[in-house]
């Protein structure tokens, strides 16, 4: 209903205009600007969801206007409403990727939950390398990988299991939607509360040094890692067939729709006996009959594509 | 449950880290420096100590190469939690027989995350 009020941003901008020269004493002010905040807000989310796919709350206005106020006083951006409009037609890039960078601020750590890593390490890695025994190749895709630390997490196990995988071609693919969040990775630079949260000491001292204030992550283990930027709205098709892909905690705040068809892509990607890690609280029901679910709560295997049939003429 | 003796010479810093312990449901106790600590140990050996390094009397260094040295000293689980955070303090701590290591300042995600590495939550 509040939509059909304001059926254009046109309208929208009147309105805005209106309420600016309005004596502010007067009662229906308050509710006109209510109407309008929320007007804005929907508006708002569906960009945002068109955009990145993330379903916001439409209780998350302060939240959402929290986030994006150093941003949008930053790029003299007045409000929601102007911001919106800049993303429904891409009018300033550094600014929506801003924007991106600040909504997309995720909780992340080394060896996250710990579980999905050790089911890694005892059963899938095993398993996969028994698999792969003639092509010695194993391609892994952390698709929603925030500052890296997954990445790194599962470069770390891949080296304490090196001596069994001498020889092997190895590759670790980390993307995410924030230009700042895999710069953050590429550097592989961290504070001293991050290398805290689910680092060992001794993974410490084995994999990092001291820069400064910070621990960064050493040469080589950065080298075994690769890094870019990636929409999980987008296909994924150039990125190649991977063995494991790891995207914890990303599709949650999706619509089902948009759910649904980010983890069937990813399906698309996985190879035939590969293994899909979602976080713990994740599930695959949207796209239930691509995965088949494992031991592991948090792991789903592909489901075998099924055969086409031969037609006979 | 089991016991966690606080080895530090700051009260701060132990009432700090007696909350966050009692709140990851350990028992607690504290010693205001290594020599008091090893006294405690004497007294009744806890499954866990958490250990400053900058302590008056004894440092915490010396005071886990006493400890390691005491009957039934090599069973309690040693975490350093302590300003001092080169690789070089680090990796003594380590090799002297520390299981792991805090770097101040701390809150209760990274005693509970270190607590895990070592089988303890």
């Amino acid at each position: 209903m509040v939509d059909a009020l304001f059926a254009s941003s046109e309208a929208l901008l009147v309105m805005r205009n209106t309420i600016a020269r309005s004596p502010r004493e007067a009662a229906p002010v308050s509710s006109v600007d209510d109407a309008r905040a929320s007007y804005v807000f929907a508006r708002f989310r569906r960009q945002w969801a068109a955009l990145t796919g993330a379903d916001i709350g439409a209780d998350k206005r302060r939240v959402v206007e929290r986030r994006l106020g150093p941003v949008m006083r930053a790029h003299d951006v007045s409000d929601l409403f102007e911001l919106t409009l800049l993303i429904e037609r891409n009018g300033n890039e550094a600014l929506i990727e801003e924007a991106i960078d600040a909504m997309t601020a995720g909780e992340t750590s080394f060896f996250r939950d710990r579980a999905p890593f050790e089911a890694f390490r005892a059963r899938i890695l095993p398993e996969l390398m028994a698999a792969r025994g003639r092509e010695r190749r194993l391609r892994i895709w952390c698709a929603a990988v925030s500052t890296g630390q997954e990445a790194y997490s599962l470069a770390m196990m891949l080296d304490e299991a090196a001596r069994e995988l001498r020889g092997w071609s190895l590759e670790i693919l980390g993307t995410d939607i924030s230009g700042a969040a895999i710069e953050t990775a590429r550097k592989g630079i961290y504070t001293h509360l991050e290398v805290q949260q689910g680092l060992s000491t001794t993974h410490l001292l084995r994999y990092f040094h001291r820069e400064e204030e910070n621990w960064r992550v050493n040469e080589h283990l950065r080298a075994r890692v690769a890094f870019g930027r990636f929409n999980l709205l987008s296909s994924p098709a150039e990125l190649g067939a991977f063995d494991v892909i790891l995207c914890r905690n990303a599709v949650t705040s999706f619509a089902p729709e948009a759910k649904r068809g980010v983890l069937e892509r990813l399906a698309g990607l996985l190879a035939e006996d590969g293994y899909l890690f979602l976080g713990d609280a994740e599930t695959v029901d949207e796209a239930a009959p691509c995965f088949i679910p494992t031991a592991h709560p948090s792991v789903w295997r592909r489901r075998a594509r099924p055969r086409p049939r031969l037609s006979l003429v | 449950m089991k016991q966690v003796l606080v080895v530090d010479d700051s009260a701060v810093i132990r009432k700090v880290a007696r909350r966050i312990l009692e709140g990851l449901h350990f028992r607690t106790s504290e010693a205001p420096d290594g020599k008091l600590g090893l006294a405690e140990c004497e007294r009744m050996m806890p499954d866990v100590i958490l250990l400053d390094w900058n302590m008056p009397e004894m440092d915490g260094l010396e005071f886990l190469c006493a400890l390691r040295k005491m009957p039934g000293g090599t069973s309690p689980k040693v975490v350093f939690c302590t300003t001092e955070n080169e690789v070089g303090h680090i990796a003594r701590a380590m090799h002297a027989g520390a299981d792991e290591y805090i770097m101040k300042p701390f809150d209760q995600n990274i005693v509970r995350s270190k607590f895990q590495e070592i089988g303890l939550v």
